[in-house]
């Protein structure tokens, strides 16, 4: 196969490995088409098994003879191998750097992973847009589900459903369409069943320098709104951005061609920016000095918690117009693949409580990034300490996640799942064995097969010993609103995943386990307490028959 | 009460200090509290502001809308309210600048508050702590450590408690000797010892060599301190200064020890700043973190430039010092400072928390502060302000001890008894001036006051209600398997304390408290537990004695209600935590029971249907 010739020297004995908070092991390194893998062969040792597409970065030093690899991951970890002999460490290092890095798609190691796992529930299967929109059947009959895009030639970031206003005809879409970047015309996003309003998402208008209109996309919009009502079009680009944005071709609707509408503009950053947002993040983090004026002064240059406050800030406010307004809302950027995607996506998670669900969280993700053409592969090929210069690489998912764990902080008992599933998705969104996160849009993916070549992720997630790790002891449904707080004194860094590496967290998990003893005990004797309250009563009633003699 | 002009002033509106919210309502003045009810009858709030605790009232020029009147508390909590007219705000205001400047100790609350007790309880409240017991729990006196004397009577130190400990070897004319060569004649006395290996830990003031200085006496003292620990040849001297304060001090006759002249001392500066930096800098921080609609680009370089971080890091810095020297040399460390009430405090107290896991106790951080803190003569008179004194004396010297402490806490949950609310009732009494604990400068002052037989006891009422400060994750093997802890002071794990600093700010809080949560679970549990033991002997007493005795017991009644006391309710959404009361708000208010001091509902929810 092709990737023996990558591979010069598969294997090295004698490889020291060190890594954050485990004991350096001994073993035999071995490379494999997909894997680095380090065996002690000692049966109580834990082994290494890091997929080369975890690598973000590596680094080579050499002492004489010894040479030193430092291999930083896509997950932010940071890990030391020694290895004896100069031409085998230079081998490995060539062969890690290729594998890391390679660029073909067929090559991916979710087209070559079997699950060890009994698959209860095909992933692939279970967030079908068919069936989200019988949810809203049930709700309105005001939308309809179109087949407009059904090969993917009207949008090719958009799945081959969309939701759309009943009135609205398919023509009409696809005159919109011709008028929105990407082609990603206003479709539903979400349906907020209290007052019947709707969040939408689309990309900007193009409408150029000179204004161009189109009526068939007034007309899309304008179908949404009820008689007589506004509505709110939330453009996550400051003014001046949307401006120059014409100059493009692009731009924003204006208020003559948009009279039931009015346009809010918020100040969500460009993927490139945050790209370096994430790097300047990471360094903080990973600087040694003991200089607390220094770490905060580099925290703040990161702008990362800016990024995180400015987010929920304008998801916030969709909610707002939507809930507390009782308006409706069209959410777009530039691609409207990205921030707006942010936007509706945690909007969501303010006021669904379905979302907060774990099953509601995995379609919240097929849904609004999935399926609504956030371009993974691209956006997660490379992670804070690629050398690289970023293409088209933003943490963007990661800063949904942030701004996700930032309210579950903030509302610890109103979701179902712990930061475990975020961490987890954050994971393996940057490498994995499933397919779920490869590709840039639906069409790629069903181009790939992947729904037939590879393990949906939710297929591992959606058993029952899972479940049950990614589960919050102290979730209670909670059908309310939740509103969180955006001051910056609310905002955390989230620990997680950028301290994960630079303390140990046994001493918060271990407490965490403390907690989830009590939470079960509690449930524990509250079986006992019934049970025995039954037999009591039981007794009673057999009593009788004790006393004849 | 011959200081209040208006008791009453009704159509006040309370701003809130984040957001354009307001609330009105009415405000009463009594002659211990300022209150404002809300007349808002549905979520009607009152707060209760005790005089006490404020720190500064300031009146704004009138407005359209009314006379706007701003108190900032010691507690942190800033109200902001606008009275309608002129004249009742200038009458508040002026009423309250008299009753936040008491003259003396009289004035102060402990003194008037009476809390539904009979003298017998009071009385056993002062006696929950024993310092004597303390030391005999470290194994002093011992055969290098005895109690001495010579401070019976105040008479070689009057901010030093009475009982004293010191090395054997340490004769009277040694003490004697030495106390006349340190400042305020605070010579050096042991403060904590580490049985394990025999070593001390002792504190003292600086010495007063000046540039040139010596006193053979002195020199003796730390020579015996040495001797007393068979371990290590040498005293460790950690200076808790900068090196160019303590440089400057030498003009002034006073200084640091010459390392030429203490044979067998290893000396060490750790660059703590003074009480008038940390002052400054908490202001500053204060500032930033008050600024409304902050952004968090000048959230953190506010952080930054307060520095206040960067000196709870140093006081962190130190104890851990002191603790490895301790703990891993086995050496005996004397801390200094200037005076030795400050610093010298902070670092022994959170050194020995370090150390020591009885001190992460309940009972154990009662006694720890009484020790190193109340008798060894930290001034809580001065540096909280309690009389009208001087401001260059106040300072957040302890409150930066409590974020310390909390600190740690947050690095080892397991670790310690009690939780964060503690640490905020703790610093919410040390200005409240209720209880008699914290009056005072020293033990002496507190002598002449008769506050024991006068006053009522914090440490009683924190335990009446310990159950609240119960740490839900605390294991009691951890102090086995961690008898040292060992504290990470990389910067990125210090952390901004919120739920101090924002303590009454609501809106910034979790909306929901795993810790309250938990809390109300473990209770639940022992209440579960209580259930079953009853059940399960009504249930052995109907089989076996069935046969016996017809008219079986019932199963306990309060039993039945147990199951419906665990449900949870998600907070916030119910409002009527204290409504029971606002039928007799014409009254007045001095009568009425007083809501308990911190409201530990951090999350009062915005979550709407």
């Amino acid at each position: 196969m092709e990737f023996a010739e990558l591979i010069k020297t598969p294997r090295v004995d004698g490889v020291v490995l060190r890594r954050p908070f485990l004991p350096t092991v001994e073993g035999t390194l071995c490379l494999t088409g997909h894997h680095l893998i380090l065996s002690s062969r000692q049966d109580n040792t834990e082994e290494l098994w890091l997929l080369h597409a975890n690598i973000d970065a590596i680094e080579k030093r050499f002492v004489g003879s010894l040479g030193t690899i430092i291999v930083k991951c896509k997950d932010l970890r940071v890990i030391q191998l020694d290895i004896p002999g100069m031409e085998e460490c230079l081998n490995i290092a060539s062969s890690i750097e290729v594998l890391s890095t390679l660029d073909s798609v067929s090559l991916m190691y979710p087209l070559f992973y079997r699950p060890m796992f009994q698959v209860i529930e095909d992933g692939w299967k279970s967030f079908l847009p068919e069936d989200a929109f019988k949810d809203l059947e049930s709700m309105t009959e005001e939308w309809r589900l179109s087949d407009v895009n059904k090969d993917y030639s009207v949008c090719s970031s958009y799945p081959p459903l969309v939701a759309v206003p009943k009135d609205v005809d398919d023509d009409t879409l696809r005159k919109a369409a011709a008028f929105r970047h990407g082609g990603r015309f206003p479709v539903l996003s979400y349906y907020h069943k209290k007052n019947g309003m709707v969040m939408m998402r689309s990309g900007q208008p193009l409408t150029g320098t000179n204004g161009r209109r189109c009526k068939e996309d007034e007309k899309l919009i304008n179908a949404t709104l009820r008689a007589g009502k506004r509505g709110y079009i939330i453009d996550t680009r400051t003014v001046s951005v949307a401006q120059q944005a014409k100059a493009r071709g692009g731009g924003f609707e204006s208020e003559a061609n948009y009279p039931q509408w009015r346009r809010i503009h918020k100040a969500i950053e460009r993927s490139s920016i945050l790209q370096e947002s994430l790097i300047k993040l990471v360094e903080a983090c990973n600087d040694q000095s003991h200089s607390m004026d220094r770490w905060l002064s580099k925290l703040e240059a990161s702008n990362w918690q800016t990024h995180v406050k400015e987010i929920l800030t304008t998801a916030c406010l969709a909610a707002q117009c939507i809930d507390r307004e009782g308006a409706s809302v069209l959410v777009h950027g530039t691609e409207g693949t990205d921030s707006t995607l942010q936007v509706t996506s945690l909007a969501q998670i303010i006021l669904d409580p379905a979302c907060r669900t774990i099953q509601g969280f995995q379609a919240l993700v097929e849904r609004e990034w999935l399926q609504a053409g956030h371009p993974f592969q691209q956006r997660c090929s490379q992670s804070a300490y690629s050398n690289s210069k970023p293409r088209c690489e933003a943490p963007v998912f990661l800063l949904f996640l942030d701004c996700v764990w930032q309210i579950l902080r903030q509302f610890p008992c109103s979701f179902q799942f712990s930061q475990h599933f975020l961490v987890l998705l954050f994971e393996h969104t940057y490498a994995s064995q499933f397919g779920t996160f490869m590709g840039n849009s639906a069409s790629e993916r069903s181009k790939l097969n992947l729904s037939q070549k590879t393990v949906s992720l939710w297929s591992w997630v959606n058993r029952p010993q899972e479940v049950e790790r990614l589960s919050n002891p102290l979730y209670e449904a909670n059908c309310l609103v939740i509103w969180p707080s955006v001051a910056p004194q609310s905002l955390l860094l989230w620990e997680g995943v950028f301290l994960r590496w630079k303390r140990s967290s046994r001493c918060l998990d271990e407490a965490y386990d403390e907690m989830v003893h009590i939470i079960q005990y509690n449930k524990e004797l509250q079986n006992k307490v019934n049970n025995l309250r039954r037999q009591l009563a039981q007794l009673e009633t057999e009593e009788p028959l004790l006393q004849t003699p | 009460m011959e200081h209040i002009r208006t008791p009453k002033v009704e159509q006040v509106r309370l701003l809130d200090r984040f957001s354009n919210k307001s609330a009105s309502g009415t405000l009463h003045l009594t002659a211990t509290h300022l209150i404002f009810v809300e007349s808002n009858a549905d979520a009607a709030q009152e707060i209760w502001i005790l005089h006490h605790h404020i720190g500064s009232v300031e009146k704004l020029s009138l407005t359209t809308s009314g006379c706007p009147l701003v108190i900032q508390c010691r507690n942190f909590r800033v109200v902001h309210f606008v009275v309608q007219r002129e004249r009742d705000c200038h009458d508040i205001y002026s009423s309250l600048l008299r009753l936040l400047r008491p003259v003396s100790y009289e004035e102060l609350y402990a003194f008037s508050y009476n809390p539904k007790q009979n003298e017998q309880q009071r009385e056993e409240g002062w006696q929950l702590i024993d310092l004597g017991a303390e030391f005999e729990r470290m194994g002093v006196p011992c055969d290098q450590w005895q109690l001495t004397d010579v401070n019976r009577n105040y008479k070689i130190c009057e901010t030093y408690p009475r009982d004293l400990y010191v090395p054997i070897t340490a004769s009277k004319p040694i003490i004697v000797g030495s106390s006349k060569f340190r400042s305020k004649g605070r010579f050096p006395v042991l403060t904590y010892f580490y049985q394990e290996k025999k070593a001390a830990v002792c504190r003292c003031s600086q010495p007063l060599s000046g540039f040139s200085a010596r006193c053979l006496e002195d020199e003796s003292m730390l020579q015996a301190i040495s001797k007393a620990n068979h371990n290590s040849r040498f005293v460790y001297v950690m200076d808790t200064r900068p090196k160019l304060n303590a440089m400057a001090n030498r003009a002034a006759g006073k200084g640091y020890e010459n390392e030429d002249n203490y044979s067998n001392i290893r000396f060490q500066f750790v660059g703590i700043e003074n009480i008038h930096v940390m002052r400054t800098s908490l202001q500053k921080l204060l500032e930033v973190v008050g600024t409304r609609s902050l952004s968090v680009n000048d959230y953190l370089l506010g952080l930054e430039s307060s520095g206040w971080l960067r000196h709870v890091k140093a006081v962190l810095d130190a104890a851990i010092f002191l603790t490895k020297a301790v703990t891993v040399e086995g050496a005996s460390v004397l801390v200094h400072c200037s005076d030795g009430w400050d610093r010298t405090a902070q670092v022994c107290s959170l050194g020995a928390l370090l150390m020591d896991p009885y001190y992460r106790t309940i009972n154990g951080f009662m006694v720890l502060i009484e020790k190193d803190w109340i008798s060894f003569g930290h001034k809580f008179a001065d540096r909280c302000d309690q009389l009208d004194g001087d401001p260059k004396e106040v300072s957040p010297v302890f409150t930066q001890f409590l974020e310390c402490v909390w600190q740690l806490t947050e690095q080892f949950p397991q670790a310690f008894e009690f939780n964060e609310w503690l640490l905020l009732q703790i610093h919410e009494h040390v200005h409240s001036c209720q209880y008699g604990n914290f009056l005072a400068n020293n033990q002496r002052q507190r002598e002449e006051l008769q506050l024991k037989d006068r006053t009522h006891s914090l440490w009683a009422f924190l335990l009446s209600e310990g159950q609240n400060y119960l740490n839900p994750a605390f294991c009691h093997t951890y102090a086995e398997t961690h008898p040292v802890l060992e504290p990470s002071t990389l910067p990125c794990h210090l952390k901004f304390w919120r739920n101090m600093y924002h303590q009454f700010d609501r809106s910034m809080h979790p909306r929901q408290s795993v810790l309250k949560n938990v809390l109300t679970l473990k209770e639940s549990n022992r209440q579960l537990e209580d259930t079953i033991m009853k059940l399960e002997a009504v249930s052995t007493l109907l089989t076996t004695e069935a046969w016996h005795q017809p008219p079986h017991p019932r199963p306990p009644e309060e039993a039945k209600k147990c199951c419906s006391d665990t449900e949870r309710t998600v907070e916030g959404s119910s409002g009527s935590e204290r409504k029971e009361s606002y039928g007799d708000l014409q009254g007045t208010y001095g009568a009425k029971v007083e809501p308990a001091v911190v409201s530990l509902e951090f999350g009062v929810a915005r979550m709407t249907c």
